[in-house]
């Protein structure tokens, strides 16, 4: 048995409203005080890969939003059956799953969506925070405690790779979600003025350098610090 | 009992059922749907090589199945540049990406031929599909040729998994327009194609075989040149045979 991994189940009294504060801190927990990738320091490959500009890294959040959401509440309602010499596995079945169903989706609903995205949508199976909700959190507590936890993580993993993929956007390419900022901003100060795009964004390097400084700010707010 | 072999082995078979009818049946189920949107794409790429993205973004489905319909007539060649009139062989049903695997002389090459409407006769472009590797996957594309068969009228570039921000550029309407106006053959006749170049922001405006590159993605550039000069060979014989008339006749003149 190596349920030590897992978290104490929590006892939840019959009556407690749908959004009870416990439950509200589900949600907002990972948003800041415990964000999955600047404090837990998980997903950052994905965070790297898909924030070079805002559209693909906004689908690709609505989807892992979707997936840790829906597999935390399916591994939850399962977890008293899983043995647990093969858990691991389980989950990983469960999670490809859900992705291929997002992907097969996106595919006949989406086609222009699916053709940008395909291969990173794939990687969402691998991603660590999704894994890493499912182990800790789904497989010792009841489904809608679950499904909440999952939902938080994967919104505090939205908003970085959201406010990476801003950033990238803007200085790599000077646009945001496709809208040339630069060249507006620019032809403001007369023809012979151009904004300059620095290369450096669109490139994974770019990614680190930002996300090191979320994280700089982050913690001088929260005092958080590592031991 | 729920750590007993049997118990895992049982609810791993279970399990791996269920999940496997959910995939199939997903897949039975939205399967026409993504067969049109890859069909309705398709369509859209070719025409994207003679007419602008963003008229092709303002038409419907419909819309763009009609205006495909009745402007573009298909014929299917071999290597020589020869129709092959075989029942049965149409140019929308030439997989390019699984002919690309056969040796070059055993494909089937599908010409698009854009016209005026309804009259196939009045031929306005030649599209000329095309497929190769770019840094990480397959790139592939529709080159139009006008009617002199050396003019590029328009491009349309794809890819499977190009980097975004660097190699998927190729599909940026403002890298593709860079094509249009370049010729494919130098003044002696012989296929030289239009290269992109290493480096982003220089001019070539006087050249008519390079384009400016793009910045970051030198390799997803070379393998659109590769692309176009391996494809542009294939098409050899059937461009050289519809320009001779013309070539001919400027040979006289001069």
């Amino acid at each position: 048995m190596s349920t030590e991994t897992l978290e104490k189940e929590v006892v939840v009294k019959p009556t407690e409203p749908i959004f009870s504060k416990r439950r509200k801190k589900l949600v907002t927990d990972p948003l800041v005080d415990d964000n999955p990738v600047t404090v837990q320091v998980l997903g950052i490959c994905s965070a790297l890969a898909v924030t070079t500009q805002m559209k693909p890294t906004l689908v690709m959040a609505i989807s892992v939003i979707f997936v840790m959401a829906l597999s935390n509440f399916v591994i939850s309602l399962m977890r008293n059956t899983i043995p647990a010499r093969v858990r691991i596995i389980v989950q990983l079945a469960v999670v490809a799953t859900l992705v291929t169903l997002v992907s097969e989706v996106l595919k006949a609903f989406a086609y222009d969506m699916y053709k940008e995205l395909s291969v990173f949508i794939g990687l969402i199976i691998t991603n660590c925070i999704v894994m890493g909700r499912l182990e800790a959190f789904a497989m010792g507590n009841k489904p809608y405690d679950s499904m909440l936890d999952g939902l938080g993580s994967a919104l505090g993993y939205s908003w970085i790779i959201l406010t990476v993929a801003f950033f990238r956007e803007l200085w790599g390419s000077g646009a945001v979600f496709g809208i040339p900022v630069f060249d507006y901003v620019s032809s403001l100060f007369g023809p012979d003025f151009k904004l300059a795009t620095n290369g450096l964004m669109v490139t994974p390097v770019g990614a680190f350098i930002i996300l090191g400084l979320i994280v700089w700010v982050q913690r001088t707010k929260t005092g958080y610090v590592e031991y | 009992m729920q750590q007993s072999n049997i118990y895992i082995i049982v609810y791993s078979a279970v399990l791996t059922i269920i999940l496997g009818f959910l995939l199939s049946g997903s897949a039975q189920f939205l399967g026409p749907r993504q067969q049109n949107a890859i069909a309705l794409d398709k369509k859209k790429q070719i025409l994207g090589a003679v007419i602008s993205a963003e008229e092709i973004a303002l038409m419907s489905p419909e819309q763009v199945n009609e205006f495909y319909a009745s402007r573009i007539s298909a014929i299917v060649l071999d290597v020589t540049g020869t129709e092959i009139t075989k029942e049965g062989v149409t140019a929308e049903k030439v997989e390019i990406a699984k002919d690309y695997k056969k040796p070059a002389e055993e494909r089937a090459y599908p010409v698009f031929i854009f016209h005026a409407e309804g009259k196939p006769d009045q031929v306005e472009s030649y599209i000329f599909p095309m497929y190769g590797a770019g840094l990480w996957d397959a790139i592939w594309g529709y080159l139009a040729l006008e009617r002199d068969m050396n003019t590029i009228g328009g491009i349309t570039l794809a890819h499977a998994a190009e980097t975004p921000g660097l190699g998927a550029r190729i599909t940026e309407a403002k890298v593709q327009a860079r094509y249009v106006g370049k010729k494919i053959f130098d003044e002696s006749g012989s296929l030289v194609t239009v290269m992109m170049q290493k480096g982003e922001g220089k001019e070539y405006g006087d050249d008519a075989h390079k384009v400016d590159g793009m910045s970051g993605a030198t390799i997803t550039g070379n393998g659109v040149n590769n692309m176009l000069k391996a494809y542009m060979g294939h098409y050899e014989g059937y461009i050289k045979a519809k320009s001779t008339p013309k070539t001919a006749v400027a040979l006289l003149l001069h």
